[in-house]
């Protein structure tokens, strides 16, 4: 049988119980004796903590527990860095619950439990914390100047350095015929899944047993350092996923509430849930994006880069969590983007500010370095007077140059090597499908008032990852059902469904024969999580593996029970044939009906089920173009989106279906990042943007149609599936083809965001004032 | 502290009569009280839409009433969308042109377009979008629920747009 199920767009098997209000999200989970946490959080950005007195909360009725750092005492834990662990990070690491000095405005003070979510939140009004206010600072310039402290006992609010160098970059700096230098801002913003955070967690005292639901994106890793904190084995700690609404980098990260609550039941013995709210999410859980880039670029007068010189600052917030200094440091990784850049040099600097931590948010660093240089190249573009997609396309590195080896560009012992691609190819077939050349001529002033402008980006994003592997393991039952349970998590994509085509091809089964279990670590030892659009790369293929395995043992067993060579045999969509001979296919539910006594046989070794992981030391890299045409309104400064196009190679589809779904929804994610979402600071450090009416998200009226063309042109070599993930080239992108069709549009040059109305406002005025005639 | 008073009300045609907090929000009534979880909470204030339900005929936020304001009232929520296992066709529109991913938000977009395609019930895309501009999902980038609401609209509402 031909590959059937892979490439096919097959309807997910999420979806019934989804639509029918029978998903089972952490909060709809009740447990009997179950008690509610709330969390007293910082009012202020910075202060030390004189007092805190509970007695008034802990005698309110229905109050069970009110516990502060004290109670905690030697079990107090701080939030591990998992990733990018610059030195110097791990001097500003978060604790559970503030340590004598809160750093953020939300930063968690004490914990409440009571019989009712209502109950534990009156509580925390009553719970009196005597203050002393300290001076904060918001700006990673001011921060950089050590005035103010952060973290007083560390001397210095520049956490960590990490150096990228490539080439000689001072060295062609000092022989190019050009060179510009700019400096770019992205805003702070976050990922806000429609779901916030939640935690049930059950200590069985008879057991000595923790049970966690809501564990999300990375249970095994958690479910490590939470066993670790509570000195709990970690084969008794079981951490369930259930339903996830949305992730997006933020959901399932380790935060102190995920140590708070286990700790809450481990300390009371009975279940405790906590549900955040959204304000709390805005407060607490992780920021993303702000970063701040000096950058420079060298090239000869026809357009050849030479050079790129970067110095990087990521606003790291109070304190330093999970992703170490992830953000920055992506910033760096593809700076260079699809390029021939020889000579590159990055200098990464990790800032701390009085603000919620930062962590990562779809295609995290990746969209902040995409707008750099995307914009830098439409400015050089306009200097040296040559055609933007020219001097992409001159630059582009090309198909017999891949694998293409950028270097060390991210504190990993592995290069960064773009892997496969036709780069010139997406560019073609993106340009021709955007009718680009038409909507250039529909640039400028219009006859409805408004400016109209178009913009491009190319982007590569790395997919996949280098963490080591993720697992399946395949179990034939009754009637030749293979069930499929998998190491890793689920955060809305539809993993029941693209692996069970997985596994169905690879296996010679139907689909409807496969059931695919996961998010549990009682099904798989190890696992890692659900990232960096790695489930289909690590999952996919250990599914894909795991399958042949499988095959390779039922053949065995069905050539012993029809006497025949197992070379001679074939499972094909659930049935054992014989290619070439008369012989009766025999369907894999007999074989298993006559193999019940035996499945286990003398030496003791299984022989219909299979388990294994897929290892891998490659990343794998995706690429494409997105193509943006916007009008803005110069009386108000409202930015319309008119036209999107976001073109992808994602080396093989899997489920088109599922892969379009992904493409569309991050690049509407990605626009409303770039135009409506931002979290102000003001006075004083508190966030102004904390409910869905100040932080905006876009909505069905605020956004296009989006386009998109998903290719097929460039397999990774460095998988058997030849797959890449599918997650975040819609949003990679956004900022720099939003960013280009703005500056075209007004005849400026945008080197921040967002680009919201007050904004665009703010750089019409100035350019009017500037001068009389815009720049282009 | 606490004032109780009794709610009665009828909820996808069941009739309940319930001793509830007077401050409990008919979203955690309907949830925690008679266990119906399809309808989700996203913000708690009213702005993404998760929780809404139709309360007689009318789309509304469950997250901004107290259950107590629906004393006497005929309320349906997502789990009364159905017939059985015949899904309605809204539903069916829905996985039909992956409309959701987490989910989370797929309730209160049922029943949105739910209430929204009795009132209208052959929409162009453009009232459609108009329609769920007060809904919020993260996931789909919102076409493909307004083509499933447009591919589900003639079954819902039966007459061809004029």
């Amino acid at each position: 049988m031909a590959e059937s199920y892979i490439g096919a767009p097959i309807r997910r098997r999420e979806d019934v119980r989804f639509i029918t209000g029978a998903g089972t999200y952490v909060d709809d989970i009740k447990l009997p004796h179950m008690v509610h946490a709330a969390i007293l959080r910082s009012p202020h950005a910075h202060a030390r903590i004189l007092n805190i007195d509970t007695k008034r909360a802990e005698a309110l009725p229905g109050v069970v527990s009110v516990f502060t750092l004290k109670d905690i005492g030697e079990l107090d834990a701080t939030v591990p860095i998992r990733m990018y662990k610059i030195p110097g990070l791990d001097k500003y690491l978060q604790p559970s619950l503030a340590r004598d000095v809160v750093r953020y405005v939300g930063e968690p003070v004490a914990v409440a439990v009571a019989e009712s979510r209502y109950l534990a939140e009156d509580a925390l009004d009553a719970i009196d914390v005597d203050y002393e206010v300290l001076q904060e600072v918001m700006d990673v310039r001011e921060a950089l100047e050590d005035k103010v402290l952060v973290h007083e006992d560390n001397g210095t609010n520049l956490a960590g350095v990490h150096h990228v160098n490539i080439g000689d970059a001072d060295k062609a700096f000092e022989e190019a015929d050009y060179t510009r230098r700019e400096e770019f801002r992205v805003h702070r913003f976050t990922g806000n899944p429609m779901e916030t955070r939640g935690i049930l967690a059950h200590f069985d005292r008879g057991k000595g047993e923790l049970r966690v639901y809501g564990a999300t994106k990375l249970p095994h890793l958690n479910r490590q350092t939470i066993a670790a904190f509570l000195q709990l084995p970690e084969h008794k700690c079981h951490f369930e996923e259930n339903d996830v609404g949305g992730g997006f980098g933020i959901r399932g990260e380790l935060y102190p509430e995920d140590f708070l609550i286990p700790f809450a039941t481990v300390r009371l013995g009975v279940p405790v849930k906590w549900i955040e709210d959204r304000r709390e999410h805005l407060l607490a859980a992780n920021h993303s994006r702000q970063v701040t880039c000096e950058l420079e670029i060298a090239a000869r007068k026809d357009g050849t880069l030479l050079a790129v010189r970067a110095q990087i600052f990521g606003d790291m917030g109070a304190y330093v969590r999970t992703h170490g200094g992830l953000v920055p440091c992506s910033t760096a990784a593809l700076l260079t983007g699809p390029y021939r850049i020889p000579n590159y040099e990055a200098r990464i600097h990790c800032i701390m500010t009085n603000k919620t931590g930062m962590g990562t948010l779809r295609a995290p660093g990746r969209v902040e370095s995409c707008f750099y240089r995307e914009r830098m190249l439409d400015m050089m573009a306009r200097d040296l007077d040559l055609d933007p997609v020219e001097l992409r396309r001159k630059n582009l590195v090309k198909p017999e140059e891949i694998p293409y080896e950028i270097g060390f560009t991210r504190p990993s012992k592995h290069p960064t090597i773009l892997d496969s691609g036709d780069y010139p190819s997406a560019l073609r077939q993106a340009l021709e499908r955007f009718d680009y050349d038409e909507m250039l001529g529909r640039q400028g002033l219009r006859e409805d008032g408004r400016y109209h402008g178009v913009g491009l980006s190319y982007f590569v994003k790395n997919t996949g990852g280098l963490e080591p592997y993720e697992g399946a393991r395949m179990v034939v039952g009754e009637g030749g059902g293979v069930t499929v349970f998998l190491s890793i998590a689920q955060l809305g994509q539809g993993h029941e469904t693209a692996m069970a085509q997985i596994c169905a091809d690879a296996l010679g089964v139907p689909m409807d024969a496969i059931s695919v279990f996961h998010g549990n670590t009682d099904l798989s030892p190890f696992g890692w999580g659900t990232f960096a659009s790695r489930g289909t790369v690590m999952a996919g293929n250990a599914v894909h593996i795991t399958a042949l395995q499988l095959k390779d043992k039922i053949l065995a067993a069905a050539a012993r029970h029809l006497d025949a060579d197992a070379a001679s045999l074939s499972l094909e969509d659930g049935n054992i044939v014989q290619p070439g001979t008369e012989a009766p296919a025999l369907p894999l539910g007999e074989l298993v009906a006559h193999m019940r006594e035996s499945i286990i046989p003398e030496q003791g070794v299984p022989e219909l089920e299979a388990t294994a992981y897929y290892n891998s030391d490659n990343i794998t890299h995706t690429y494409g173009v997105h193509l943006a045409q916007v009008a803005v309104d110069p009386e108000t400064g409202m930015l319309e989106v008119l036209k999107y196009l976001v073109v992808e190679d994602v080396g093989r589809m899997v489920n088109p279906l599922m892969v379009h779904g992904q493409t569309v929804g991050a690049a509407v994610q990605g626009i409303g990042g770039v135009v409506l979402e931002e979290l102000v600071y003001g006075e004083g450090g508190q966030l102004l943007t904390t409910t869905f009416l100040d932080y905006l998200l876009p909505t069905s009226t605020d956004v296009p149609p989006i386009d998109d063309l998903v290719l097929e042109e460039a397999p990774s070599p460095y998988n058997p599936l030849g797959v890449k993930g599918a997650g975040e080239g819609g949003i990679v992108g956004t900022a720099g083809a939003l960013g280009n069709a703005v500056s075209n549009a007004l005849g400026i040059e945008v080197k921040d965001l967002p680009l919201s109305p007050d904004r665009i406002r703010a750089w019409l005025r100035a350019r009017n004032d500037g001068s009389s005639t815009p720049p282009l | 502290m606490s004032t109780k008073s009794i709610l009665n009300l009828t909820v996808n045609g069941k009739a309940y009569e319930k001793l509830v907090e007077v401050r409990m929000t008919l979203a955690d009534f309907l949830r925690n009280e008679l266990d119906l979880t399809g309808t989700h909470l996203g913000c708690e204030h009213g702005v993404c839409g998760a929780c809404t339900v139709i309360m007689n005929g009318e789309a509304v936020r469950s997250c901004l009433l107290l259950a107590v304001q629906a004393e006497g009232a005929t309320l349906e929520t997502v789990e009364g969308l159905a017939d059985g296992d015949q899904l309605h066709p809204l539903q069916a529109a829905f996985q039909d042109r992956h409309a959701l991913q987490c989910g989370f938000c797929t309730p209160g977009f049922l029943m949105t377009a739910s209430a929204f395609l009795k009132e209208n019930p052959s929409p162009n895309d453009a009232e459609i979008r108009e329609a769920i501009s007060g809904n919020i999902c993260r996931c789909t980038g919102y076409q493909p629920i307004i083509e499933a609401i447009a591919q589900a609209a003639p079954e819902v509402g039966g007459t061809d747009k004029d």
